[in-house]
C-alpha cells in the first residue's frame, strides 16, 4: 500500500507548481494541520494538569495554570509528596493489580476460546449466539448495576467475603463480548486453507487452537489484553460500586478519589494523584503500542 | 502405494446445486492422474472429497479396498498440496514438515532423519530454520511439498500447485514433480486447469466439465481422439477449429469447402467439423482438400507461424512452415490433412468420427 501510493505520488512531485502539485501540498499540509490540532487540543487539559501538579496551593487556587508558564517559576513537590502521605497508597496500589491482572487474563483467555469456537467450528445456532453477543455490546453497563448487585449480596458474593473475586467476575462479563467480537473477526480472516492442511495433518480443533490459532493471532490478544488492562486499571464506577466500601480491596482509582475530603478541601492533590495513576497505564502502552495499532487494523484490513 | 476409485460420487450442496455428479474413475495404482477443467467444473470438490475436506453426498471413494467416505481425513493415509501451500507463517521450514509427524507422535530422531530426508530431496537444506515469509515462491512450494512427502502417504494430491509460480519455474517445478512422482513410486492426483500442464504430466487425464466428467484416458488419446466438442476445444493450443457443415455421402460440406470424411456418416447429417491447426498446412497434396483462407492475423513464433482467418466466413487457425512468406490481408490456400478430422453431432455433441 505505502509503497503503491509512493509511487502514485512521485510524477507530481517532481513537477512543482502545477495545479496537481499545488493540490497535493496543500491537501497535505491541511491534513498534517488538522492531526497536529486534534493532538494540541487532547494533550492541552494533560498538560495544565501536570503544570498544576506542581503547583504551591496559593497559587493553585488563584491563578490559572498557563501563569506558572513565565517567571517567576514556583514550582514545589508539595502535591505529591502529599498523596503519598495520605493514604494507604501501597495497598491500593497492590490491589490495582490483584483486581486488574485476573480480570484481564480471565476474560480474554475465555474469549479466546469463545471466538476460535464462533469462527471456525460448526454447531447449532452459532450465527444467532454470537449476535446476541455482539448485541450486549449495547448494553450500558449502569444499567445492570443494580441487578447484578443485589444476586451478588444473595450469593453472598460481597468483598468481606470473597475480596476481589466478585470484581473480577463483573469485569470478565462486562469485556467478554467485545473481547470476543475482536478476537473472533480476527480469527476468521485467517486462511482456511491453514485449517485443512491442519486437519490433514492430524491436529486436533485444540491442537489447531494452541499451535496455529494463537501463535498467528499475537497482536490482537496483545491489543486486546491492553484494551482490557487499560480500562479495568482506569476504572472507577464498577470499582466504587462494588467494592467501594471495603478499602482493603479498593483500587487506586477509587482512594485517590477518596484523598479529596468531604468539604472538597486537599482538591489540589488530585492533580498529582491522576498523574500518580497514569504510571503503570503509560508503562503498559509505550511497551506495547506496536501490537496496539497493529491489531485494531488487524481485523478490518488484511497485510 | 494404492489405487482410488470414484465410485458414482455425487456432491450436491443444495438440492438444486449439484457440483459433481456421477463421478466414475478408477486411478490405478502409482499413476499420475490428472483432473483438468476450466474453474468451477467439480474438479477441486472431487479431490477434496477424496481429501476428506468435503463430505461425499452419494457414491463411494475407496483408497486401495478401503471405502473412506467415513473415515477422517487424518487417517487416509494422503498428502494434500494446497495452491496457496498452507505453510504455517510462523513455524521455520523445518516445523512446518515436521509438524504432520509430531502429529503421529511419531520421535524425535524419526521426524529428524525423515524431515532431513524430505529437505535433501528438494534442496531445503539450507533454508531449515527459515520462516516460511523469507522463502521465495518456489522454495515454499517445495516446503509444501515435503510438507507431503515427510508423511510417505499412500496418495499425493496437489490442488493447483503451480498455479502461483512465474511460468519459467512452473516449467521447471512441472518437471521436478514428474521425477518426484518417479523416485516416490506413489499415486499423484493432481487438479489443474491448465491443460498444458494436464498434458505434459499425467500418466491419464480426466477431463471435467460443470460436474460432470467427460473422458479419461493417456494425454496422445485425448488429443487425437476427443470424445465430445467440449475435450475437443479444451486440449489443444491454439484451440481446435470449429466449422459448422453437413454429412453427404462420404464428405462433409462447410461454408467454404467440402472434404472427402475418412469415415462416411449418415447423409444430411448436421454438425460440427472439427480439425487441429496442424492439420492446415501449406502443403497441398490433394486439390479436393484444399482451403482457400483469407489471412487477418500472422503470428510468427520462430519455431512455428500461425496463421489467423477466414474460410467461407467461418474463423479458422492454420500452423504453417514458418519460412512461409504471408501478409494480414493476403488469400493463400492450404492443405487439409483429412486423417485427423473430426465430426461432432450438432444435437449431443458427441464425437462421430
Amino acid at each position: 500500500m505505502t509503497i503503491a501510493s509512493e509511487r502514485v505520488a512521485t510524477p507530481a512531485a517532481e513537477r512543482p507548481f502545477t495545479p496537481e502539485w499545488l493540490g497535493q501540498v496543500f491537501s497535505k499540509g491541511l491534513l498534517h494541520v488538522a492531526v497536529i490540532g486534534i493532538t494540541l487540543v487532547w494533550i492541552v487539559p494533560t498538560l495544565g494538569l501536570l503544570v498544576s501538579s506542581f503547583r504551591p496551593l496559593d497559587q493553585f487556587s488563584s491563578s490559572g495554570w498557563w501563569t506558572a508558564l513565565s517567571p517567576p517559576f514556583k514550582f514545589t513537590l508539595d502535591n505529591y509528596t502529599g498523596v503519598l502521605d495520605a493514604s494507604n497508597l501501597g495497598q491500593s496500589f497492590f490491589n490495582s493489580f490483584m483486581i486488574t491482572i485476573p480480570a484481564t487474563v480471565i476474560p480474554v483467555t475465555i474469549a479466546a476460546f469463545a471466538a476460535y469456537a464462533f469462527s471456525w467450528m460448526k454447531f447449532w445456532g452459532r450465527d444467532m449466539f454470537f449476535l446476541a453477543l455482539v448485541g450486549l455490546l449495547a448494553v450500558p453497563l449502569q444499567a445492570t448495576f443494580v441487578p447484578i448487585l443485589t444476586t451478588f449480596v444473595n450469593l453472598g458474593l460481597t468483598p468481606e467475603n470473597v475480596g476481589f473475586v466478585g470484581l473480577w467476575l463483573v469485569h470478565t462479563g462486562y469485556g467478554l463480548p467485545f473481547a470476543i467480537y475482536l478476537l473472533a473477526n480476527f480469527f476468521r480472516a485467517l486462511p482456511t486453507d491453514l485449517f485443512e492442511s491442519a486437519e490433514i495433518d492430524g491436529a486436533g480443533t485444540l491442537t489447531v487452537f494452541f499451535r496455529i490459532v494463537l501463535p498467528l493471532s499475537v497482536p490482537a490478544i496483545a491489543s486486546l489484553i491492553i484494551f482490557q488492562f487499560l480500562w479495568i486499571w482506569n476504572d472507577y464506577l464498577v470499582a466504587l460500586v462494588y467494592v467501594g466500601g471495603t478499602p482493603e480491596v479498593a483500587p487506586l482509582t477509587v482512594t485517590l478519589a477518596n484523598l479529596v475530603g468531604s468539604k472538597g478541601q486537599d482538591y489540589q492533590l488530585l492533580t498529582a494523584a491522576a498523574f500518580f495513576s497514569m504510571i503503570v497505564p503509560l508503562i503498559v502502552f509505550f511497551s506495547l503500542q506496536r501490537y496496539f495499532v497493529r491489531g485494531i487494523l488487524a481485523g478490518s484490513v488484511k497485510g | 502405494m494404492a489405487s482410488v476409485t470414484y465410485d458414482h460420487v455425487v456432491k450436491r450442496y443444495t438440492a438444486d446445486l449439484t457440483v459433481v455428479k456421477d463421478f466414475n474413475v478408477e486411478i490405478k495404482d502409482k499413476e499420475f492422474m490428472v483432473l483438468v477443467g476450466p474453474s468451477g467444473c467439480g474438479k477441486s470438490t472431487a479431490l477434496r472429497m477424496l481429501a476428506g475436506l468435503e463430505s461425499i453426498s452419494e457414491g463411494q471413494i475407496r483408497i486401495g479396498e478401503r471405502v473412506v467416505n467415513d473415515v477422517a481425513a487424518k487417517d487416509r493415509d494422503i498428502a494434500m498440496v494446497f495452491q496457496s501451500y498452507a505453510l504455517y507463517p510462523h513455524m521455520s521450514v523445518y516445523d512446518n514438515m515436521a509438524f504432520p509427524l509430531q502429529m503421529q507422535h511419531m520421535k524425535k530422531p524419526d521426524i529428524d532423519k525423515r524431515v532431513k530426508n524430505a529437505s535433501r530431496i528438494l534442496g531445503l537444506d539450507n533454508f531449515l530454520q527459515r520462516k516460511p515469509r523469507a522463502l521465495s515462491g518456489g522454495q515454499r512450494q517445495r516446503v509444501a511439498l515435503g510438507r507431503a512427502i515427510v508423511r510417505n502417504p499412500k496418495v499425493f494430491l496437489l490442488d493447483e500447485p503451480l498455479s502461483n509460480l512465474d511460468a519459467k519455474l512452473r516449467g521447471q517445478t512441472r518437471i521436478e514433480l514428474q521425477k518426484l512422482h518417479r523416485d516416490l513410486e506413489t499415486t499423484f492426483i493432481y487438479v489443474t486447469h491448465d491443460q498444458v500442464e494436464a498434458m505434459t504430466m499425467g500418466d491419464r487425464i480426466a477431463i471435467m466439465n460443470a460436474g460432470i466428467l467427460q473422458q479419461v484416458g493417456t494425454p496422445g488419446d485425448i488429443y487425437d481422439h476427443p470424445a465430445n466438442l467440449f475435450v475437443a476445444g479444451f486440449i489443444g493450443s491454439p484451440t481446435m477449429n470449429f466449422v459448422p457443415a453437413t454429412a453427404q455421402n462420404g464428405s462433409a460440406k462447410a461454408a467454404g469447402f467440402e472434404v472427402k470424411l475418412p469415415k462416411s456418416l449418415p447423409a444430411g447429417k448436421k454438425g460440427t467439423l472439427g480439425f487441429r491447426p496442424e492439420a492446415v498446412t501449406d502443403r497441398v497434396t490433394d486439390e479436393g482438400n484444399a482451403l482457400q483462407m483469407k489471412v487477418d492475423v500472422v503470428e510468427r513464433l520462430g519455431s512455428d507461424q500461425f496463421l489467423y482467418g477466414q474460410v467461407g466466413g467461418d474463423s479458422v487457425t492454420a500452423r504453417v512452415d514458418p519460412r512461409m512468406k504471408v501478409d494480414p490481408g493476403d488469400t493463400v490456400k492450404l492443405g487439409l490433412d483429412t486423417r485427423s478430422l473430426h465430426f461432432f453431432d450438432s444435437e449431443t455433441e458427441l464425437a462421430l468420427l
